[in-house]
């Protein structure tokens, strides 16, 4: 999928006027913002949109398992924290779908694209959230992950990708915070807690890795990514921080990351941790993650229930604009 | 008048099943923005019953640690989402009716402050759902037959809302409903025999349900801090 993908961009590059290509180089080089009427090569659009589309899927699709636990939260605290958090990830959903939007695509040809399979989420989601703890858990690991991942795009050299980061961003760093906290009540809490707590770090560590995608010598589309600064740091640098960063955490929490081979590295200043199940994390990009279905299925159904609502609001609004007409 | 406990238990338990309920839509809603407009809602409601309920009590032990026949809402915000058009009526039905409540409530000693904040939110969530009537009922022949079920189902709870001290507020309940409804295109159903009790604590099959769901941590892991 990755080199067909770049073998069409390569073909669409090769098709653009070399003068406007030349310059539109030299000013992402110089970190100037592209904006939606700037002209720009087809394959830089084609990958953001891609790129942001996916993103935008990811924090719609996000709302589903953390959605699972809102009914269910262990008081009222929790409950409101729980249900501005998956309302805060609707709004990032909300967000980037607009941003998409300038660069010429509608929100609902997005939508069907992820229904039909064709546009991908993030793995991460692909996996059930069984207690409390996994709500603690996201917070911690996935948001965590989610901001390593999103603070060097609010320097991305599309403008309203960049703008709509700078929000996220904010809003993530709250989010992982919460988790942490939710992680922090159940380590110190009673024995069937704590082991709640650390059954969801067991689960949902490897995972978070995956978040970062592929190795670095299997990520075709980073170098030019790279170039037109869509994309600021390597996979695996940005998942060497997020290592760095999230072991103190454990260890602060009293809980075991599930990796026998972690290790502090002194001469590199980081950690060595073991090898990530690459295998898997291909299988679940192709679909194949444990409630991968289940996700799609819910997406696609409150799509089609909702259909006649969104029929209704236009109509009406066709039907008050004709009204307003004949005055 | 009732002992502040029973009343703060009342409104507070309005709120908390509504906001319950609401929440159960979080990610399934028929549009992103439906979406988030529920889950503000629904927010605003976990939050008035939080204060409400701490004039009761301990509030998440009011909320989590009882059972049906201690539960003080009315019916009407314990039924079933159903469909979107259902989950409109019920919460168009109510909120009118709660943002009058809530005003006359912000001149009183006891809940005047809570009032005060609450009925600036509870005004809006009337707006909201009242646009909504309107937009269905003018909308398509099928939005238009399922926001008359989706009122249908909800109407015989609506006497329960003006039993004792709140039945002067049915003249300009009606009026206010009336007034939507005309604008929507739809009659107002017709009345049945009232179906009452809530208040009582004798409600709904519906509410043990929602109970179950909501305090299954509390119960499971009895003396826990979460
Ligand atoms: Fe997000
Ligand atoms: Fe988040």
């Amino acid at each position: 999928m990755y080199t067909t993908e770049l073998e069409k961009q390569r073909m669409a590059s090769a098709q653009e006027d070399p003068e406007k290509l030349a310059e539109f180089d030299a000013r992402v080089a110089a970190d100037d913002f592209i904006e939606p009427k700037d002209w720009m090569p087809e394959a830089y659009r084609k990958t953001l949109i891609r790129q942001i589309s996916q993103h935008a899927h990811s924090e719609i699709v996000g709302m589903l398992p953390e959605g699972n636990w809102i009914t269910r939260a262990p008081s009222l605290r929790r409950k409101a924290v729980l249900l501005a958090k998956v309302q805060d990830e609707g709004g990032h959903g909300l967000y980037l779908y607009c941003a998409a939007e300038t660069l010429g695509t509608s929100r609902d040809e997005m939508v069907e694209a992820l229904h039909s399979g064709r546009a991908k989420y993030s793995t991460i989601f692909n996996y059930p959230t069984l207690t409390w703890a996994d709500i603690g858990a996201i917070g911690w690991l996935v948001d965590g992950a989610a901001i390593m991942n999103q603070v060097p795009l609010q320097r991305t050299s599309y403008g309203p990708y960049a703008r709509a980061m700078v929000r996220i961003c904010k809003e993530e760093s709250f989010h992982q915070r919460q988790g942490f906290e939710i992680m922090m009540t159940l380590a110190n809490g009673t024995a069937e807690q704590k082991r709640m707590a650390q059954d969801a770090l067991n689960r949902w560590w490897w995972p978070s890795l995956m978040m970062f995608g592929p190795p670095d010598d299997n990520s075709p589309n980073s170098a030019q990514s790279m170039r037109w600064r869509i994309k600021r740091e390597t996979n695996d640098e940005i998942r060497q921080r997020f290592v760095d960063a999230t072991v103190p955490q454990a260890e602060a929490l009293g809980l075991t990351v599930p990796d026998a081979d972690l290790k502090w590295n002194e001469a590199k200043g980081g950690y060595d941790f073991g090898a990530i199940d690459w295998e898997e994390f291909y299988a679940v990009v192709r679909g194949e993650g444990p409630v991968a279905k289940e996700r799609m299925k819910a997406r696609t159904k409150a799509w089609e229930d909702g259909a006649w609502v969104r029929e209704a609001a236009l109509a009406h609004a066709a039907k008050r604009a004709q009204r307003m007409a004949a005055e | 008048m009732q002992p502040i406990n029973e009343r703060a238990l009342k409104l507070g338990d309005d709120s908390l099943i509504l906001g319950q309920r609401l929440s159960e839509w979080c990610g399934h809603a028929p549009m992103l923005e439906v979406d988030l407009a529920l889950a503000n809602i629904a927010l605003d409601l976990i939050g008035q019953a939080t204060l409400f309920l701490g004039r009761a009590g301990d509030p998440d032990a009011l909320a989590f640690r009882r059972d049906v026949l201690d539960f003080r809402n009315c019916l009407l915000v314990e039924q079933p989402n159903g469909d979107f058009a259902q989950t409109v009526a019920r919460l168009f039905l109510f909120s009118n009716w709660q943002e009058l409540m809530l005003r006359d409530l912000c001149s009183s000693d006891e809940f005047g402050d809570i009032a005060r904040k609450s009925v600036k939110e509870v005004a809006y969530h009337a707006r909201y759902a009242s646009e909504w009537v309107v937009r269905l009922g003018d909308g398509t022949d099928e939005s238009r037959g399922r926001m008359i079920a989706g009122l249908d189902w909800m109407w015989r709870f609506t006497p329960e809302l003006f039993e004792g001290d709140a039945a002067p507020l049915r003249g300009e309940w009606d009026a206010r409903i009336d007034a939507v409804l005309g604008d929507a295109g739809l009659d107002r159903p017709k009345d049945s025999r009232p179906i009452l009790g809530g208040r009582k604590g004798h409600h709904s099959e519906h509410l043990g349900h929602l109970l179950t769901e909501m305090q299954f941590l509390q119960r499971a892991y009895p003396g826990a801090t979460w």
